[in-house]
């Protein structure tokens, strides 16, 4: 072993280029600056030698990059749109046609599975053993299978039993069910049904008004309006029928009818997106239902004993003291789960419904070949979605903590 | 003072209504008229639909035969299933070469099965088997070519075989990059932090579809043309970039848990970072984020089903594709209530032992 | 015990010497009117008999302390006359109003009866202000300003009006326990019942909750208080009660009770309690 100080007198240029790099690497402020900046040049090289990668085989499968691509004509049909489509649009409007159905399906599921969901968790908690145990049992099935098997359960097992349009079930002469979907009716807005329309939601929004007036009228003075619900019933019945004799309005619904093999007319949902519907809403309800569950039952015992000590109702127990704080414990999960519903909806492809990853990162890909663009818009396209909606969240979060403490 | 000696009351019985089967019924099935309503119209639709299900599935049930045309038009046709449970389960593996796939189930239910029990010996060198070696083992098992073992193409593997092996390897891959991303994450370089952020928060906004079509089809071209992969391989390469940003967050959920003086403690003791995270931290941290890792896994389970998209044969796919065989035609309720079942009875199992965990965890 | 027995002893105009051995028979109370009339209670856990044959009267402006080792029932005991527990023997009247399984006649109940418990249970999500006005508001239907101004008088009588606007989590255990003690004076209670109102809290914290409830007792408010603070049961009690077993082992004057408890469990339990 030699001695380190005899070393430096006999070589003097490199031990104090290695003593500098030494005290360098060990200067607390130095060291962190250099490993971030070796982490940075590895991610930089690994992105360079893809991105290197890619051009190559690209240019050798004769692929060119950009995207170009979407203005061209598309030439695919799709089962459902909710704008104007066909084979003549663009690749561009196949894009925006997966995203509206990816929207609608993820809308409508969300909208089912809270409401399936809330009750599921509050009959979870219920004191009633056989409708706790069979809430629990609904829980425990559905959440511990794959969302896509029960995706093919509901669209092969049962929407593909049913009968044949002839023999569609039918409800009354309007609604009709059978393999090709379910019909319904489609009210059609005439001269006249658009005032009856509008007077509808005016007479609820009216209703509503007196109902936070008279709230408020309660808290503030003590004293409500008598008869105040007579009132309300009032409104909501009266300002639409009235207007309805004064415009002489007729309801004309355009039903669904057997014409060749399938039915015309009205609204149809076809059975790839009830299928979908079905399987994400009761999915998606078993999660919420454990969320709600796990929310309500954060709530102390001792709050709902000490808002009936001081005399208030159950019905008043259960708005003004448990729900409020059961929220701020629901909120945060509950949006996680919306996030994975939207994320889920993308399942669609399996069963060929027509949302932005079937139309645009299937049939759109596959025709065009633009792999990189094609994925890269799907993702955003969720990215957007799901950072949004965290945001949103960690505002949310924010304020809660500010208030609590 | 009045000596006054207190005789005790003893203890009674609680009277008759207040206690036994009717007082228990009265108070948990009729409480009030609502409460009764909702015990009646349950009771009704259970007896409404119980029985005969029972009669479809057991009583009027074929379980054997060679085509749909053996089964009984009313009962459930489970011949579909005994028929093909050799498929389900290996998919197309040659059959003279199964025993591999049978050592491969064994291997996972012995360790599972010291790992679980509280008596069995050298839990540490088990559970570094599991995580290490086992994938690797595991893999040339089954793929072969080697030590005079027939080669068998990825592509004939399938069945509950590949649901399982996709999984695991998923799941056991993933966990050191979950565990680097956590750190990452919660550094205090903001270059670092960033991207470790970055990375989780992109592949947890996207859904796995996506990504199994980006290893399917994009992956191929991030690396030099001479370079293929096959199949399974982009998948499984997908599954875990997508389930360490996964694990990365269980992970990081533990490492918040743990205490701050833990931390000065080692600082104060003169460890350095990875000395301190590895022999203080993370051991305590990962005690706290195994219920969360096996909640992770169960996901993951549910979710290597949708590996059919891009055309690997898992459990699910297998049955989906037996049911389109010509001899087989109707009998997809029981194909499917079989997956389920499978799938059911493994998630179901690892949720109530994540929650057993728990429970012990809080104590 | 608390530091409380080293205060001057308070002016206890309501004491008289004479009464006490009267109050001790259950039975004659009958001449002067009941407020809380509990005969032949028995409560049950399960197979666990927690309240054996409880009788008990209780007159307007009594104030009544009990105390027994854990366990021994006197929580349930007092949460069964505002009906937070169920009791499947005997029966409890409270100001006239028989408790029933009616829900009505439990919300009279409730109306007439405060609770302060021993985790304080205000409502997080609520301002002092809010929690305090919180039923005078939706069960006595008074309007917000009233309400607001009767609270905040009760806010200043347990001298915390300047917290008005915060939230509970912002405030410590004693000042909680206050707020606590005047929502439900905001109600007008005939009687307040104490659940351990003391046992959560810090002992430096204790005397201000303390003084606030010997305030009330001085004002002539209906008391029954489960607590370990024998001081204050000196002070205010006009009786103690003794429970063990789920049964009521002696009552007595808070004097005759602590100088010459008759049984050998009050003994004890008074040595384990008087001694450290």
């Amino acid at each position: 072993m030699s001695d380190p100080e005899h070393v430096s007198h006999k070589k003097n240029a490199t031990p104090s280029l290695v003593k500098e790099a030494l005290r360098l690497w060990r200067d607390a402020s130095f060291r962190p600056l250099f490993m971030q900046g070796v982490v940075v040049l590895v991610v930089v090289m690994l992105g360079v030698w893809v991105i290197n990668n890619t051009m190559n085989n690209l240019e050798h499968r004769g692929i060119s990059t950009g995207f170009d691509f979407l203005s061209q004509e598309a030439g695919f049909g799709i089962i459902q749109s909710l704008v104007e489509y066909d084979e003549s649009h663009s690749y561009g409007r196949t894009f925006v046609v997966g995203i509206l159905n990816t929207l609608l399906v993820s809308g409508l599921g969300i909208f089912f599975a809270t409401i399936l969901g809330f009750l599921i968790g509050v009959a979870r908690l219920s004191s009633n053993w056989l409708l706790a145990r069979m809430a629990s049992v609904f829980i425990e099935t559905f959440r511990n299978i794959p969302l896509l098997l029960q995706i093919f359960f509901w669209y092969f097992a049962v929407l593909a039993a049913l009968p044949h349009p002839r023999q569609s079930f039918a409800l009354g002469e309007s609604v009709f069910l059978n393999l090709r979907g379910l019909f319904l009716p489609k009210p059609i807005i005439e001269q006249g049904l658009l005032p009856v329309m509008v007077s509808c939601l005016v007479a609820i929004g009216l209703a509503l008004f007196l109902r936070s007036i008279n709230q408020k009228r309660r808290v503030e003075t003590g004293k409500s309006i008598s008869g105040a619900p007579w009132y309300m019933a009032a409104l909501l019945a009266g300002i639409p029928v009235l207007t309805w004799h004064l415009s002489g309005a007729s309801l004309v619904l355009d039903t669904p009818e057997l014409k060749g093999f399938n039915f015309r007319g009205g609204i149809s949902i076809i059975p790839e997106l009830g299928a979908l519907l079905l399987a994400l809403t009761i999915y998606t309800s078993a999660f919420i239902a454990e969320v709600v569950r796990a929310g309500i039952e954060s709530v102390q015992k001792g709050q709902k004993e000490a808002a009936a000590s001081l005399g208030l109702k159950p019905g008043k127990v259960l708005t003004l003291v448990v729900i409020p704080q059961a929220m701020k414990v629901i909120i945060p999960p509950l949006t996680n789960q919306y996030l994975n519903l939207a994320k889920n909806s993308s399942l669609a492809t399996a069963i060929g419904y027509p949302d932005l990853v079937s139309v645009f990162a299937g049939t759109t890909l596959n025709q065009t070949g633009q792999a990189v663009e094609v994925i890269a818009m799907t993702m955003a396209v969720y990215l957007t979605i799901s950072l949004s909606v965290s945001l949103l969240m960690n505002i949310y979060n924010k304020r809660v903590a500010l208030i609590e403490r | 003072m009045i000596s006054h000696d207190i005789t005790m009351i003893p203890a009674r019985e609680p009277p008759a209504r207040a206690v036994g089967v009717m007082a228990w019924v009265r108070n948990n099935l009729f409480a009030n008229p609502l409460s009764a309503l909702a015990t009646l119209l349950i009771a009704y639709s259970l007896y409404l639909f119980v029985p005969p299900l029972v009669q479809w599935a057991f009583m009027d049930a074929t379980w054997f035969g060679e085509s749909s045309s053996d089964c009984s038009s009313d009962g459930a046709c489970w011949a579909f299933i005994t028929a093909r449970l050799d498929q389900f389960i290996y998919g197309f593996y040659p059959e003279e070469q199964q025993w591999r796939a049978d050592l491969f189930f064994a291997q996972l239910a012995i360790l599972i099965a010291w790992l679980s029990f509280k008596v069995t010996p050298g839990k540490k060198w088990v559970l570094g088997y599991s995580l290490i070696l086992m994938p690797v083992v595991s893999w040339f098992l089954l793929y072969g070519d080697l030590l005079g073992l027939e080669k068998v193409e990825t592509h004939q593997w399938g069945g509950l075989m590949l649901t399982l092996l996709l999984a695991l390897c998923g799941m056991i891959a993933s966990l050191p990059f979950g565990v680097l991303l956590a750190l990452g994450r919660r550094s205090n370089m903001p270059v670092i932090r960033s991207l470790c952020t970055a990375y989780i928060e992109l592949w947890r906004g996207v859904p796995l579809i996506t990504v199994l079509f980006m290893a399917s089809v994009m992956l191929p071209l991030f690396v030099p043309e001479e370079v293929v992969f096959d199949k399974l391989l982009r998948a499984l390469i997908g599954i875990i970039l997508f389930q360490a940003a996964y694990m990365a967050e269980v992970v990081r959920g533990g490492l918040q848990a743990i205490p701050k003086g833990q931390f000065e403690a080692f600082n104060s003791l003169g460890l350095s970072y990875w000395q301190g995270m590895i022999m203080i931290i993370l051991p305590q941290a990962m005690r706290l984020v195994i219920p969360g890792v096996v909640n992770t896994f169960i996901a993951l389970f549910k979710d290597t089903s949708l590996v059919l998209v891009i055309g690997l044969f898992d459990l699910l796919a297998i049955i989906q594709a037996g049911l389109n065989d010509p001899a087989w035609l109707g009998n997809s309720v029981e194909g499917y209530l079989f997956a389920g079942l499978v799938f059911w009875v493994f998630c179901f199992g690892m949720s109530k032992y994540s929650q057993r965990l728990e429970q012990q965890l809080h104590r | 015990m608390s530091d409380y027995l080293d205060e001057p002893r308070l002016q206890k105009p309501l004491k008289k010497d004479g009464q006490p051995e009267v109050t001790i028979q259950r039975e004659s109370a009958t001449e002067q009117a009941s407020l809380i009339e509990i005969s032949g209670l028995n409560k049950w856990y399960g197979q666990f008999h927690v309240l054996r044959d409880i009788n008990l009267n209780v007159k307007k402006g009594e104030k009544i302390v009990i105390c027994g080792p854990s366990g021994s029932g006197k929580s349930t005991l007092i949460r069964c006359i505002n009906c937070l527990e169920e009791h499947q023997e005997g029966s409890i009247v409270v100001d006239g109003t028989r408790l029933t399984n009616d829900l009505k006649n439990i919300e009279t109940i409730r109306r007439e009866v405060g609770m302060v418990f021993q985790q304080f249970n205000l409502f997080p999500h609520l301002t002092i202000l809010e929690n305090c006005t919180l039923a005078p508001i939706w069960v006595r239907k008074q309007s917000r300003k009233e309400a607001e101004k009767v609270a905040m008088e009760y806010l200043e009588r347990v001298r915390i009006p300047d917290q008005a606007n915060k939230y509970p989590g912002q405030l410590s255990g004693g000042q909680q326990q206050r707020v606590a003690i005047a929502r439900s004076l905001c109600m007008n209670p005939e009687v307040m019942l104490f659940d351990e109102p003391t046992s959560a809290l810090d002992p430096e914290m204790i005397k201000e909750v303390l003084d606030v409830m010997i305030e009330l007792a001085q004002e002539g408010m209906t008391m029954l208080c489960v607590t370990h603070e024998m001081g204050f049961a000196r002070t205010v009690a006009d009786r103690v009660i003794f429970m063990d077993e789920g049964q009521i082992i002696e009552q007595a004057p808070p004097e005759a009770f602590f100088s010459h408890p008759r049984s050998e469990r009050t003994r004890k339990f008074l040595g384990q309690v008087l001694n450290h």
